[in-house]
């Protein structure tokens, strides 16, 4: 406890002066600082979520005659939503494809390599870390097409690799393609998470247990977890809205083939841009901004319990 | 050059805290002035108002012959050293010192030399081109105070300046600060929780406790009579002894024991009121045997302070704290006894000091005239 | 004399070995510390079989994962240099002809161009707009200032491209935004502005307010103040958000996919899209060098940022 003695005297002035104007802004001039930011944060994120709302009740078109006039239908949509196996199929290709990958995949594979590399320093370690980390960071189009050229069937390295030639992955297992794709293009930031977390478990607590004769798993179990449940919180929660969100898969199988691979967003653009049912199209939007709302404020809510735990 | 005054000071901040409770406060040119308190007792409050950061609520404050109450804090030619000195991390030595004449508009050639001057004076010559991080903390206080002078304010704010320096090195900025003021003769106010800190620099000391001042006073006088028993407890390194004691007629009565009545509030005490005894460790007197008109008690604690002893009895009256000189042995267990000066005893009826002369806060209109040097 | 370091540090098994040999003979009725000692030997075998397991499953596992993380990572490094690039990762035969052939598509080096203009903009709205409002929210108490962040950041992480794409694509038409990169940059500045005003607040909560007000006692006004103290204090904050607003960017499809109409607008996200979706035998060699050199700025921007500031912060907030 270094210097605490002079801590709160110190302390005192500056929490007691502390909502006041340091540079002398004025109200009139911080609004005028905030409203450029706000002007767009309302026009383009604040303002579609509520049009999307709007648009899911009506039956509006890209092109013909609902795109001139279109009609209000109320919560036809939605009853047209229910009833649509297309929607059902999605929906449970969604679901697969966040557990499969993010959850099971990501998550799992990134706490793996943090465990194993925990206590590693040197040229092992940084070589791992770059490579996951280049998965992660390199543009989605040009990993996508690394990915189409690694599963090609003709001339792809992995049945050259496998011994396995013509075997046309992202026709014959396309929703197994893209959860691998995705647990490799997203393990990056569960390892790094991980890594971190685990730092912060204090040593002498893993020595504490391996004393007592601890094995590796109630190591995990008995210290580890224990210690870094809210990261695994967080971390399962961002992934999963993450994953949710993404379009990436898009570039690899278009949705294709038969509808397979059609996951929420791919369904998303698919009927509302490409069939031009925009009514429709904003319908299931609206699912997936209450789904993410409620992953989000999951999410806010544990970081502020957090910040109240370290206050 | 210039006065400070305030008058009915306030500050209240929103959700009510008062702050600054009518502070009329009167610092004299060249003075330099302590504000002396507890967290929390609106010193650091009063000095970011003179400086300007906090708007006053009520009352006025002029700096010479302007009011200054609603001027904003770079027109009011103030110059304020922070408790961690504010120095600029991206600007070195030089251009920090220069700053505020960069602002002043003052042309670059004439700016970097008279920060060159200004941080040679005060031995920085060495460290012009260095950045904040990179110099000690006695160091860094010195470019703070070079930043502070080279727009030849006519007063200097500073806010708690020795607290952020490790012991040895407070006791030589202590000095230097005090030698640096007087050289250059500018109204210096600061802020410090650190009683002996303004006993040592400081002309006169404001004594403030829940947004006013207990007392106004040079060291000497706050010290040696401290006008409350807030005052007598907050300065002294080593708190006075404050005793219940009853009046009567021969003496004052204090654990059973009969000490006679100092000579200043003799007359202006009633018998059998209850008063309070106080009486500074260092202005008892120990003595092994029994003396007549003593504390008495067994010695409980004793504390080496290098040049003497703080011993502790225990008796009658309370526990007594009182110095012993380094040669005199004290063993714990012992029977000890305290005998006061009747000089520097004190009496406080209901926590005010109990006086022959003026006001003893120094806080009305003649006190002000005979504190003013 | 001293011996060496290792020595005097680690008790070797010579040290072990005497004792050993000489207690193991010796004991006809194992005493109860002799049997203490067996069972510590045995427990030391046990141990020492364990962590060659151990250490066999660690080498397995790190190998699988360095071969999963690899493998489709080798072509981008081998298929620009090789003569005739296929699509799985060979041996190459040394070239830089395909950059040639990159250098010639009238669409590669535009998209690239263009790329430059999406991220650049973004970056320098975003890191303008939320300096600004990140500085006033941070020193100036305005009403409901905690629930205007608290919103901001749940709408951030809500209102995703993907699924506010009905609403943005129709909102660009209806304020003639569609094909125009003005309506990209303001689209993807609206997204990234929470995030990035959320943590330049952070860095301003954490630089000291004496600086400021140091500054105002010597007569700086509120532009000065921001000019010659924030800003500069501030400034790796700034560097991050812009590096992290520019990857951002760089790296998105949808939105210029969904928005931007003619091929000459197209950023590389979108021109390498099409470069393996349109009809024909796909371009190998214009592909890989392509890839390539759209993957060299991503790659610096990390390196800079994790050089400087170390990951973990730039990790907390990609999105």
């Amino acid at each position: 406890m270094n210097g605490s003695k002079g801590r709160p005297l110190a302390g005192a002035p500056a929490g007691r002066t502390g909502g006041s104007d340091a540079a002398g802004l004025g109200r009139r001039r911080a609004a005028g600082f905030v409203a450029p930011a706000m002007l767009l944060i309302v026009a383009f994120l604040l303002f579609p979520a509520l049009w999307t709302v709007y648009l899911g009740l009506t039956d509006y078109q890209l092109t013909g005659f609902a795109a001139a006039n279109p009609q209000v239908v109320g919560l036809e949509n939605y009853d047209r939503a229910l009833g649509d196996d297309r929607f059902s199929n999605s929906l449970v290709l969604t679901l697969q494809f966040v557990l499969g990958s993010a959850v099971l995949g990501q998550a799992v594979l990134g706490f793996a390599i943090a465990w194993l590399m925990r206590n590693r320093v040197g040229a092992l370690r940084r070589t791992v870390e770059a490579l996951v980390l280049l998965a992660w960071i390199l543009p989605s189009s040009v990993i996508t097409f690394l990915w189409i050229a690694l599963l090609d069937r003709d001339g792809g390295t992995l049945n050259a690799l496998l011994n396995t030639p013509g075997t046309a992955w992202l026709l014959e297992y396309p929703m197994a393609s893209i959860i691998v794709f995705n647990i490799w293009k997203g393990a990056a930031f569960s390892m790094m998470l991980y890594a971190a977390a685990l730092g912060n478990v204090p040593p002498s607590h893993l020595e504490t247990a391996r004393l007592a004769g601890a094995g590796t798993f109630q190591q995990l179990r008995d210290v580890v977890f224990p210690r870094i449940k809210g990261h695994v919180l967080t971390n399962l929660l961002l992934i999963s809205l993450w994953t949710f969100n993404d379009f990436t898969p898009f570039l690899l199988t278009a949705g294709g083939p038969e509808n397979r691979t059609e996951i929420m967003p791919v369904f998303i653009y698919r009927i509302a841009l490409e069939s031009g049912e925009l009514g429709f199209g904003a319908a299931i939007s609206v699912l997936m901004l209450l789904i993410n709302l409620v992953i989000a404020l999951v999410y806010m809510r544990l970081l502020r319990q957090r910040k109240d735990a370290s206050a | 050059m210039a006065a400070i005054t305030m008058d009915r000071l306030t500050k209240v901040y929103p959700g009510g805290v008062r702050a600054l409770d009518e502070i009329d406060l009167t610092v004299e040119d060249g003075e330099f002035f302590a504000l002396l308190g507890p967290s929390g007792c609106g010193k650091t409050t009063l000095l970011r108002t003179i400086a300007g950061l906090e708007e006053s609520s009520g009352g006025s404050l002029r700096i010479g012959d302007v009011d200054v109450t609603r001027t904003p804090p770079g027109s009011r030619d103030v110059a304020m050293v922070f408790q961690d000195y504010a120095l600029f991390p991206h600007m070195t030595v030089a251009e920090n010192v220069a700053y505020p004449l960069r602002i002043k508009k003052v042309a670059r050639g004439k700016r970097t030399e008279k920060a060159a001057a200004t941080a040679g004076e005060l031995g920085l010559a060495d460290y012009l081109e260095r950045r904040p991080g990179q110099l000690s903390g006695g160091q860094q206080q010195r470019v703070a105070l070079a930043r502070a002078m080279a727009c030849h304010p006519r007063v200097f704010l500073f806010d708690e300046p020795l607290s952020n320096l490790d012991a040895r090195m407070r006791l030589e900025a202590r000095t230097f600060l005090k030698r640096l003021q007087r050289e250059l003769g500018v109204t210096t106010v600061f802020v410090t929780h650190d009683q002996a800190e303004a006993l040592a620099l400081a002309d006169r000391i404001a004594v403030m406790e829940s947004g006013r001042i207990r007392q106004l006073g040079t060291p000497s006088e706050v010290f040696r009579r401290p006008a409350n028993t807030f005052v007598a407890s907050f300065i002294g390194s080593t708190p006075m002894n404050l005793l219940d004691g009853v009046v009567r007629s021969r003496g004052i009565e204090v654990g059973g024991e009969l000490l006679p009545t100092p000579p200043e509030p003799a007359g202006r005490l009633v018998d059998g009121e209850k008063v309070v005894y106080g009486i500074r460790p260092e202005y008892l007197v120990h003595s092994p045997t029994a003396v007549p008109g003593s504390l008495t008690g067994e010695v409980r604690v004793v504390e080496n302070l290098g040049h003497a002893q703080l011993v502790t009895l225990e008796g009658p009256a309370g526990f007594v704290q009182l110095v012993v000189d380094e040669d005199t042995p004290v063993a714990l267990g012992d029977r000890g006894f305290a005998v006061p000066r009747q000089d520097r005893a004190l009496v406080y009826r209901d926590g005010e000091l109990v006086t022959a002369g003026a006001d003893p806060t120094g806080l009305t209109a003649g006190a002000r005239a005979t504190g003013a040097t | 004399m001293t011996p060496p370091p290792d020595h005097a540090a680690v008790p070797s098994a010579s040290d072990a070995a005497p004792v050993a040999v000489a207690t193991a003979p010796a004991g006809p009725p194992p005493s109860d510390t002799e049997h203490r000692r067996r069972e510590a030997q045995r427990a030391a075998g046990r141990e020492g079989a364990r962590r060659t397991v151990a250490q066999i499953g660690f080498y397995t596992f790190v190998s699988l994962v360095l071969a999963f993380f690899s493998l489709p990572l080798l072509w981008l490094a081998v298929a620009p240099f090789d003569a005739n690039p296929g699509l799985s990762a060979s041996l190459p035969e040394f070239t830089l002809q395909n950059f040639q052939v990159l250098w010639d598509n009238p669409y590669a080096m535009r998209s690239l161009g263009n790329s430059v203009i999406l991220a650049g903009g973004t970056g320098l709205l975003v890191v303008t707009f939320a300096a600004l409002a990140a500085y006033a929210l941070s020193r100036v108490r305005l009403p409901g200032r905690d629930m205007l962040l608290y919103v901001l950041l749940l709408l951030s992480s809500i209102v995703t491209g993907t699924a506010a794409m009905v609403p943005l694509f129709n909102l660009a038409t209806e304020l003639r935004l569609i094909d125009s990169q003005l309506g990209v940059i303001l689209v993807l500045s609206g997204g990234l502005l929470p995030s990035a005003i959320f943590i330049l607040k952070d860095f301003m909560d954490g630089t000291p307010r004496s600086y400021e007000e140091s500054a105002r006692v010597f007569g700086a006004s509120p532009f000065q103040i921001m000019r010659d103290i924030v800003v500069p204090v501030v400034r790796p904050g700034l560097a991050t958000i812009g590096v992290w607003s520019v990857a951002q960017v760089w790296g998105n499809f949808l939105i210029p996919f969904l928005l931007l109409r003619s091929p000459d607008q197209y950023p590389a996200a979108v021109v390498m899209y099409t470069f393996y979706t349109e009809g024909g035998q796909a371009n190998l060699a214009l592909i890989s060098t392509f890839s390539l050199l759209y993957s060299v700025p991503v790659i610096l921007m990390f390196l800079f940022v994790s050089s400087r500031y170390g990951f973990r912060f730039h990790g907390g907030i990609k999105r």
